[in-house]
C-alpha cells in the first residue's frame, strides 16, 4: 500500500512538473511581458531595465532552472503587476472560487446521480425520456452561452437576480446553477449508463432468485458496482473544482481565480499565470489519486493490482 | 513410415504476469516440453481442461506466438520467425481456425469476399478462377450460393463457422489447426459441421491439429489423441485406443468424467480437488496432488512421456510398474 | 395427487416475438425433472418467467402455481417471498452470477438472515455450515474472500450453498456445469444428486447435455422453439425416444465408444422465433414429416405408457434392435 501510494505521488510529480514546463515555455514563446505591461510607446532604456529586473534577459534555459529552483524552495514568485507573492494573490481569491464550485458540485452530485439512477430502474418511461433529454441538453449548451439565457430570464427580463458581483447569496446563485447543469447531465447519463449496465448482470438476476427485496437488490447489489463508473467522473469533477470556472466567473465578473488567471494571462503576468497552472494542475492529481485508492475500496477485483 | 507433415520437438512457452504495474512478476509455463508430429492427412486430437496449454499449443504449432523453447518444422524446413514476409507467405499452407466464428470473421465485409481474400493475398489462381473457387468453396462446406452476399451477423452460428472453414480452405492448405471449432455450436448443428470436417479432410487429404475439451467430439474427428494437463502431455495414443483403455490415471479420470446414460456417477473415477493453477506448478508429476495413486515418487520427479506399449506413450511413474492402476 | 409446482399454459412473448408457446408442466415433491433442448428453445425462460426473473420487457401470461397458490400476477413481495424460500436458482455461469464486489459470505448469510431470520453469529455459522456442505475447503477462512478469488467450480459451490440457505422446495439448475471443465462438471453432478438425497428437495435440472441430465433426473421434458414436445422417464426416453428430435438428438451426439461412425446431424437449423410455421415446429427438418405437418400441430398426447408425446408420425415404439443398442451406448 505504501509502495503504491509512494509510486503514484512520484507519478503525480512528473506529472505536475510536466505542467509546469509546457505553460512556462507557451508563456515565453507567446508573448513579451515588458511590452505589455509597459505599454508600446516606452523607450528601449526602460524595456531594458524591466526586463533585466525580473531576469528577463537570461536565455531560456536559466530562467527554466532557476524557476524550477525556486519552486522547490516554496518560492513561486512574484506578479509583475501587482509587486505582490503570486501565490499570496492567488489564495486570497480561492475561496471566492469554491463558493461556487462546492455548491455547483454537490448540485451535481445530488441531482445527477439520483436521476441517472432512477432513470435506468424505469427505462424507457416518460421520466427516463425526459432524463435522457435534459441531460443531452445540459451538456450540450456551452456554459457561456447558457450563463448569458439566465442572466437574460433572471436579471434582465425578471429583474429577480444580480447579474455580476459577489456580495450577498443572491449574487452566487446564477454563476452556481450555470456552473452545474452541464456536470447534472454528464453524471445523470453516466449513472444511467452505469446501472443499465449493471442491472442486465447475471449476479443481480442471482440477488433477485434469491428473494431480496428490490429496493435491497438495487442499494446492496447493484449500486456499488456502478460506483466505479460514476466515481471516475465525480474524480473529474472534483479535479476540476478550481479550474472550471474560468467562463463563469468571467460573465458574472466573480473575483476567483478564473477571472485571475484570464487578467493575468492577458497581461502575461508569468508568475501568476503559472502558480494558478500549478494549482490547478496539483488539484488533478491529487483526486486522481483519490479516485485511484477509491477503485480498490470500491472493487476487490482491482486491489491486487493496486496494492501488490 | 510417411515423413511427418509438421513436427515440434520440446516445444516450450513460459509467459510472464504481472500483477498491476510494479507487482511481482510471475511465470505461467503453458507449453512445457511437448513434442509431437502430424503426418499428412492425419488429424490429431488434442484434450484438455482450460489451462492445460492446448490453445497455446496451437499456436505455437503455426508459429503464431514464438516459442521460447524447441522448434517446430513443417515440411522437413524450420518455422519462419513470425511476421517475416516467409512467415506470412508460408500462411496459405496452414491455416488457424477459432472458436468463435463471428470475432473470426469481418463484420463489414460480405462473405464471399472474406473467402476470397486468401487468394488475392497469396495471389493464388487467376481473376475469373478465384470467384469460381468461392462458389465451389461454399458449395463444400454447405453453404448455399445465396448466401454470398450475406454479412457475418445475418448468418447463424453454424453457417458462420462454415464460411471461416471455407476461408481456412481457400489456399488449398496442407494443415489446420482448429482450436474449439464446434463448442460454440448446438448438438445438432455441431454433428453437421464434424462430419462436414471429416468429409473434407478425406477429400482434401488435409492434416489437422483439432483441439478441444469435448472427448466425444475429439474422439469422432481424430485419429490419434494427446492428452494434456499443465502444459505437458500426459498420454498419447490411437482415439479408438485411449478412451476404450485410457492408462494415465489424468485421461481415466476424464474419461470417465463424461456421464454415460444408465451408469450411476458412484464407482467412477470423480477427482477431488480443484483444477490447476499454471501459475502455481506442483512439484514432479503436476497431477500428483489430484491424483488417488500418486507416491512419494510422483511427488519428486517429472515422469518423461515414453512409450509403455506399441502406439501409447504415457507420462506416469506407476503404468506398467508393479503397482500400476489397471483400467476399470 | 396434488403437486408441488403446476405450470399451465405458461407464454412468453419478447417486443411481441412469442418464445414459450404455452408450457404446462408439473413437478412433484422430491422429484427430479429434466429439461433438454438447444439454445432458444425456451428451457431457461420458462423458469425465469416462473419466478417473474425476465426483464421488463418480457410479456408473460399462463399460470405458475406452488402448492396451489398463484404466482403470476401477485405482488412483488409475494414472488420475493417464494423466490430463494420455496423455489431457490442456480445459473450457467457461475463467476459472475455472484456480485463481484460483496464477500462471499456476506452473498450466502444475506439469504440466511433473509429466509431463516438468522442474525449475526448465528447467521454466520449457518452460513459456514453450508459451505462446509457443499464442499467449500476451509470454509472458515475463506469466507471473507471476494469471488474472484474462488475457482469457477468453487463459484458454483458457493452459488448452490446460497441456494441452500432458504430451505427451498426446489431447486431450479440452469446449465449448472456447461461453463466447467469435465472432471469439475463431474464433481458438480455428484454435489447436486448427493444434496438431493440428503435434503429431499425437488430438482429441475436444465441442460443440453443428455448424459448429464440422465444422472441427475427421473424424468425429461424435451423442448423444441417453445414447446415440451416429448416428456418420459429416463429409462423410456434413453430405451426408445419417440420424437423425431429426441431421436435426432441422441444420433447427433458422438460416441465414447463403439466405431468412428459419421454422426448423423440434424439438416437445417433451429427456426427463428419470428418466422415460425402454423404447423408443428420440427417439421422442416423432420426425416418423418408428412404434407400435412407443415400445416397442423400436433397437440401434446399423453401415450398409454404415460410419455407425453407432440408428433403426428413418431418413431414407432418396437424399434428395430440396432438402433436402440446404439442410442443406449450413444450418449
Amino acid at each position: 500500500m505504501i509502495r503504491f501510494v509512494s509510486i503514484r505521488l512520484l507519478r503525480a510529480l512528473v506529472t505536475i512538473l510536466a505542467v509546469v514546463t509546457f505553460a512556462f515555455v507557451v508563456l515565453r514563446i507567446s508573448g513579451d511581458p515588458a511590452q505589455v505591461m509597459l505599454g508600446p510607446d516606452v523607450p528601449q532604456d526602460a524595456v531594458d531595465a524591466f526586463r533585466e529586473a525580473w531576469g528577463l534577459d537570461q536565455p531560456l534555459w536559466i530562467q527554466y532552472l532557476a524557476y524550477i529552483h525556486s519552486i522547490f524552495t516554496g518560492d513561486l514568485g512574484i506578479s509583475m503587476r501587482d509587486k505582490e507573492s503570486a501565490l499570496q494573490l492567488v489564495l486570497e481569491r480561492i475561496p471566492a472560487t469554491l463558493q461556487l464550485t462546492i455548491p455547483a458540485l454537490l448540485l451535481k452530485l445530488i441531482i445527477g446521480i439520483p436521476a441517472g439512477v432512477y432513470a435506468a430502474l424505469h427505462r424507457q418511461s416518460g421520466i427516463d425520456r425526459g432524463v435522457i433529454m435534459l441531460s443531452i441538453l445540459g451538456f450540450t449548451i456551452p456554459s457561456f452561452v447558457m450563463g448569458l439565457l439566465l442572466v437574460l430570464i433572471f436579471s434582465v427580463t425578471l429583474g429577480l437576480l444580480p447579474s455580476g458581483g459577489q456580495g450577498t447569496w443572491m449574487h452566487s446563485l446564477l454563476p452556481t446553477i450555470t456552473m452545474s447543469i452541464g456536470g447534472i447531465g454528464l453524471l445523470a447519463r453516466f449513472s444511467r449508463s452505469a446501472m443499465i449496465e449493471v442491472m442486465g448482470q447475471p449476479y443481480i438476476r442471482t440477488a433477485s432468485a434469491k428473494g431480496l427485496r428490490w429496493s435491497d437488490v438495487v442499494w446492496q447489489h447493484a449500486l456499488p458496482n456502478a460506483a466505479v463508473p460514476i466515481v471516475t467522473i465525480v474524480g473529474f469533477m472534483v479535479g476540476a473544482l478550481l479550474a472550471g470556472a474560468v467562463v463563469v466567473e468571467s460573465i458574472f465578473s466573480w473575483p476567483g481565480i478564473g477571472r485571475l488567471l484570464v487578467v493575468s494571462v492577458a497581461n502575461r503576468d508569468l508568475a501568476v499565470v503559472q502558480c494558478i497552472l500549478l494549482l490547478i494542475a496539483a488539484t488533478m492529481v491529487v483526486s486522481n489519486l483519490i479516485v485511484d485508492l477509491l477503485y480498490g475500496w470500491l472493487d476487490p477485483r482491482l486491489r491486487g493490482q493496486a496494492a501488490h | 513410415m510417411v515423413a511427418p507433415l509438421i513436427e515440434a520437438a520440446a516445444l516450450s512457452r513460459v509467459y510472464e504476469t504481472r500483477r498491476g504495474v510494479f507487482g511481482k512478476v510471475s511465470s505461467v509455463r503453458a507449453v512445457d516440453d511437448v513434442s509431437l508430429k502430424v503426418s499428412p492427412g492425419e488429424t490429431l486430437g488434442v484434450v484438455g481442461e482450460s489451462g492445460s496449454g492446448k490453445s497455446t499449443l496451437g499456436r505455437l504449432l503455426l508459429g503464431i506466438d514464438p516459442a521460447q523453447h524447441g522448434r517446430v518444422t513443417f515440411e522437413g524446413k524450420p518455422m519462419p520467425t513470425f511476421g517475416t514476409a516467409e512467415w506470412r507467405a508460408s500462411r496459405a499452407k496452414m491455416q488457424f481456425i477459432y472458436q468463435d466464428p463471428l470475432a473470426a470473421l469481418d463484420r463489414r465485409l460480405t462473405i464471399a469476399t472474406q473467402i476470397r481474400e486468401p487468394m488475392d493475398i497469396h495471389e493464388l489462381f487467376e481473376g475469373s478462377a478465384r470467384t469460381d473457387r468461392v462458389a465451389a468453396l461454399m458449395a463444400a462446406v454447405g453453404l448455399r450460393h445465396d448466401q454470398a452476399n450475406r454479412y457475418p451477423h445475418e448468418l447463424s452460428g453454424g453457417q458462420r463457422q462454415r464460411a471461416v472453414i471455407a476461408r481456412a480452405l481457400a489456399t488449398r492448405p496442407k494443415l489446420i489447426v482448429c482450436d474449439e471449432p464446434v463448442s460454440a455450436l448446438d448438438v445438432s448443428i455441431q454433428a453437421q459441421v464434424v462430419n462436414m470436417l471429416r468429409d473434407l479432410q478425406d477429400e482434401l487429404g488435409l492434416a489437422m491439429v483439432f483441439i478441444s475439451h469435448d472427448l466425444k467430439v475429439v474422439r469422432n474427428v481424430a485419429n490419434r489423441v494427446a492428452v494434456m494437463y499443465l502444459g505437458r502431455i500426459v498420454e498419447e495414443a490411437p482415439s479408438d485406443m485411449i478412451f476404450a483403455s485410457p492408462r494415465h490415471p489424468y485421461t481415466r479420470a476424464l474419461v470417465s468424467s463424461v456421464p454415460v446414460p444408465g451408469q450411476p456417477l458412484k464407482g467412477r473415477m470423480i477427482l477431488q480437488g480443484e483444477p490447476p493453477n499454471p501459475a502455481d506448478r506442483p512439484s514432479g508429476c503436476a497431477f500428483h496432488p489430484r491424483c488417488p495413486f500418486a507416491i512419494e515418487l510422483c511427488r519428486a520427479s517429472v515422469p518423461e512421456l515414453r512409450p509403455v506399449e506399441d502406439l501409447r506413450a504415457a507420462a506416469c511413474h506407476l503404468v506398467d510398474s508393479a503397482n500400476a492402476p489397471i483400467a476399470a | 395427487m396434488s403437486h408441488l409446482v403446476e405450470i399451465r399454459d405458461l407464454k412468453v412473448a419478447f417486443d411481441s416475438v412469442q418464445v414459450l408457446h404455452g408450457i404446462d408442466l408439473n413437478v412433484g415433491r422430491g422429484e427430479a425433472i429434466g429439461l433438454v433442448g438447444e439454445s432458444g428453445c425456451g428451457k431457461s425462460v420458462t423458469w425465469l418467467a416462473a419466478l417473474g426473473l425476465l426483464p421488463g420487457k418480457a410479456a408473460v401470461s399462463g399460470s405458475v402455481r406452488i402448492e396451489g397458490r398463484e404466482l403470476r400476477g401477485v405482488h412483488r413481495s409475494a414472488l420475493e417471498s417464494v423466490r430463494g424460500g420455496r423455489i431457490a436458482m442456480i445459473f450457467q455461469d457461475p463467476s459472475s452470477a455472484l456480485n463481484p464486489v460483496l464477500r462471499v459470505g456476506r452473498q450466502i448469510t444475506e439469504a440466511v438472515s433473509l429466509h431463516r431470520g438468522l442474525r449475526g453469529e448465528t447467521a454466520r455459522a449457518e452460513a459456514l455450515r453450508l459451505m462446509d456442505m457443499v464442499g467449500i475447503p476451509d470454509a472458515r477462512r475463506r469466507f471473507d474472500l471476494y469471488p474472484h478469488e474462488f475457482s469457477g467450480g468453487q463459484c458454483q459451490r458457493l452459488m448452490i450453498a446460497i441456494a441452500l440457505a432458504g430451505e427451498p422446495d426446489l431447486l431450479i439448475a440452469d446449465e449448472p456445469t456447461t461453463a466447467l471443465d469435465a472432471t469439475i462438471q463431474a464433481q458438480m453432478l455428484d454435489l447436486l444428486i448427493q444434496l438431493r438425497t440428503e435434503t429431499g428437495m425437488a430438482t429441475v435440472f436444465i441442460s443440453h447435455d443428455l448424459g448429464a441430465v440422465s444422472q441427475v433426473c427421473e424424468r425429461v421434458c424435451v423442448m423444441y422453439a417453445g414447446r415440451i414436445v416429448e416428456q418420459a422417464s429416463i429409462a423410456q426416453l434413453f430405451a426408445n425416444p419417440r420424437h423425431p428430435y429426441t431421436r435426432g438428438l441422441f444420433d447427433a451426439i458422438p460416441r465414447l465408444d463403439g466405431p468412428r461412425d459419421r454422426l448423423i446431424p440434424i439438416p437445417g437449423t433451429v427456426p427463428d422465433p419470428r418466422y415460425l410455421a402454423a404447423g408443428c415446429a420440427f417439421a422442416p427438418r423432420c426425416p418423418n414429416a408428412a404434407a400435412y405437418c407443415d400445416f397442423q400441430r400436433p397437440a401434446l398426447d399423453t401415450l398409454a405408457d404415460g410419455r407425453h408425446l407432440a408428433c403426428f408420425n413418431p418413431v414407432p415404439p418396437a424399434n428395430s434392435l440396432p438402433v436402440r443398442r446404439k442410442i443406449l451406448e450413444g450418449v
